[in-house]
């Protein structure tokens, strides 16, 4: 594949409500490029995230994936997300190989059966964050760990271009942090491109090939944009010292599958 | 069996399993997105169809199924456009959906109020011949359309914006699914009653949801447990002569409690074995 450019937005702007969650952010990402979106708490990290996705309208501004402006953008299959959790796992139960194989439906596929390849796909993504064995067991069952595994293999399964994961090493033990690198880094030798939402840059500061800094109180919400580690004046940022940002979640046991 | 050379209760117990079959799988997608009292509400919808029905003199499968299609639309769009007062916006439609049925049915001549009972809790002599053929149709609409849209409304009740990044039209699943339900609650009207028909969709999946690990044998366990809830407290309802929607739902908690205490030395032993 050539490269080209993976994400463009331009002079994008966000409100609620009256308030300016993003402010002219241009951001031009290419193939290839291991991207950490960083800032604190309400900087609009996950909004900026959104908003490249589609799932948040611009104020002002515009977008696009692969070269194709937003709206008329289709290929979504080239696109996978990496959440922090599945809201409807918990609800009824849903098993872990149930988890991965919702990464592989679409609309295209609606009037066939689910395909043999997406399975094996499914499979082999399973096998990759070491979980295979646990593909009958209910979603919520497994440990914190473990869960981000599953769905890091659900994004894996559609052999995405582009990976967007919200922070992924959150709360992520020692032994769990060190396969995700491990998994990050060969994704990214093959050229997938990568883009973590994250607080902060341990565990993936050597993968990563570019951080940018939001922050929401200027007319410009990228306040930092090139290669790590991200310079001391804009390391408040990074590391905040605020009151309002969260206890961080306590590290998940270490629990080998 | 002198129960099946009655008429009314060979169509009476069609009736029953179709909504015991159906009322489930739509459930489960309703409870898995946490939309379980969407079912009651359509069910409130449709009375107004079935008191129009009566005031204009008109079929009431048709009527309450136009009735709460429009209601299921009506309720997607309130959810979509106010998040937050989005819940006091449906308390405020479902109200109405009953008011509206009582209503016309007190404005409709004869003894059509009187009757509107049957249409809330279920009766076995109201499901007339040529209802089966309608009942039998809109089941079968409703698992193609399962079997079509199946896998895109699961992978949207597992988290809507994943799904939306994915290509998949989560606004249309949503108006879809719940069109289905009240396709349902029409399904279910006859027989066990709008004002229980939701308890069917719901019931069962809870019950199953207990013991189960994945969605698929929720879905297949609650059809069951639908399926056998439906029949046999119909056949309760025959027996003892009161309305079959009681003892149909009656019957649905009691297979529920009886998994919620078989439920607890399962985990134990999954918890165990982990």
């Amino acid at each position: 594949m050539s490269a080209g450019s993976v994400v463009t937005v331009n002079r994008a702007c966000v409100e609620f409500d009256g308030d300016h969650v993003l402010e002219n952010v241009d951001l031009s990402i290419d193939q290839g490029e291991f991207i950490a979106l960083l800032g604190p708490n309400g900087s609009g990290k996950t909004t900026l995230i959104r908003a490249i996705l589609g799932l948040q309208p611009l104020e002002h501004g515009k977008v696009a994936l692969f070269g194709t402006p937003l709206a008329r953008f289709r290929d979504w299959h080239r696109v996978a997300v990496v959440p922090q959790r599945l809201p409807g796992a918990t609800s009824i139960p849903v098993s872990v190989w149930e988890a991965v194989l919702s990464g592989s439906i679409t609309p295209r596929g609606r009037w066939r059966p689910f395909p043999r390849s997406s399975r094996q796909a499914a499979q082999q993504a399973l096998e990759s964050v070491g979980l295979w064995s646990r593909r009958h067991d209910r979603l919520d069952t497994l440990s914190g760990g473990q869960q981000r595994r599953v769905l890091i293999a659900r994004a894996l399964s559609t052999s995405p271009d582009l990976l967007v994961m919200d922070e992924p090493t959150a709360g992520l033990d020692t032994a769990n942090l060190q396969a995700l690198t491990a998994l990050l880094a060969d994704l990214h030798a093959a050229g997938t491109t990568i883009i973590v939402v994250t607080h902060e840059l341990t565990g993936i500061s050597d993968l990563v090939t570019r951080a940018v800094v939001l922050r929401n109180d200027h007319h410009e919400s990228v306040k930092y944009d090139g290669p790590p580690p991200v310079p001391a004046d804009f390391d408040d940022d990074v590391h905040p010292h605020h009151d309002d940002l969260p206890e961080p979640p306590p590290p998940v046991e270490l629990d080998p599958a | 069996m002198s129960i099946l050379s009655y008429d009314f209760m060979q169509r009476a117990l069609i009736a029953a399993a179709l909504v015991g079959l159906l009322a489930p799988l739509i459930g489960v997608f309703l409870v898995q997105r946490r939309l379980a009292l969407l079912g009651d509400g359509m069910g409130h919808v449709a009375l107004t169809g079935v008191g129009l029905a009566f005031l204009l003199g008109t079929a009431p499968i048709p009527t309450a199924m136009a009735t709460a299609a429009l209601g299921a639309f009506l309720i997607e769009f309130i959810r979509y456009r106010s998040r937050t007062a989005g819940d006091v916006a449906l308390a405020l439609l479902f109200y109405g959906g009953i008011a509206g049925g009582v209503l016309f049915a007190s404005l409709a001549p004869g003894k059509a109020s009187s009757s509107l009972n049957a249409y809330l809790f279920g009766s076995l002599s109201t499901v007339a011949s040529g209802d089966v053929i309608a009942l039998l149709a809109l089941c079968l609409v409703v698992i193609a359309l399962l079997a079509i849209f199946g896998r895109e409304m699961f992978a949207m009740s597992l988290d809507a914006e994943l799904a939306a990044v994915q290509g998949i039209r989560v606004r249309m699943m949503s108006t879809l699914l719940a069109v289905l339900a009240a396709v349902v609650v029409v399904v279910g009207m006859r027989v066990v009653g709008l004002l229980l028909v939701s308890a069917i969709m719901i019931v069962p999946v809870a019950a199953a949801q207990q013991v189960t690990r994945s969605f698929r044998a929720t879905a297949a366990l609650a059809v069951l447990l639908g399926l056998v809830a439906s029949v046999s407290g119909l056949v309760t309802s025959f027996v003892v002569e009161v309305p079959p929607g009681p003892t149909i739902v009656l019957e649905a908690l009691a297979l529920f409690a009886v998994l919620a205490v078989i439920a607890v030395p399962l985990r134990r032993r999954r918890s165990r074995s982990e």
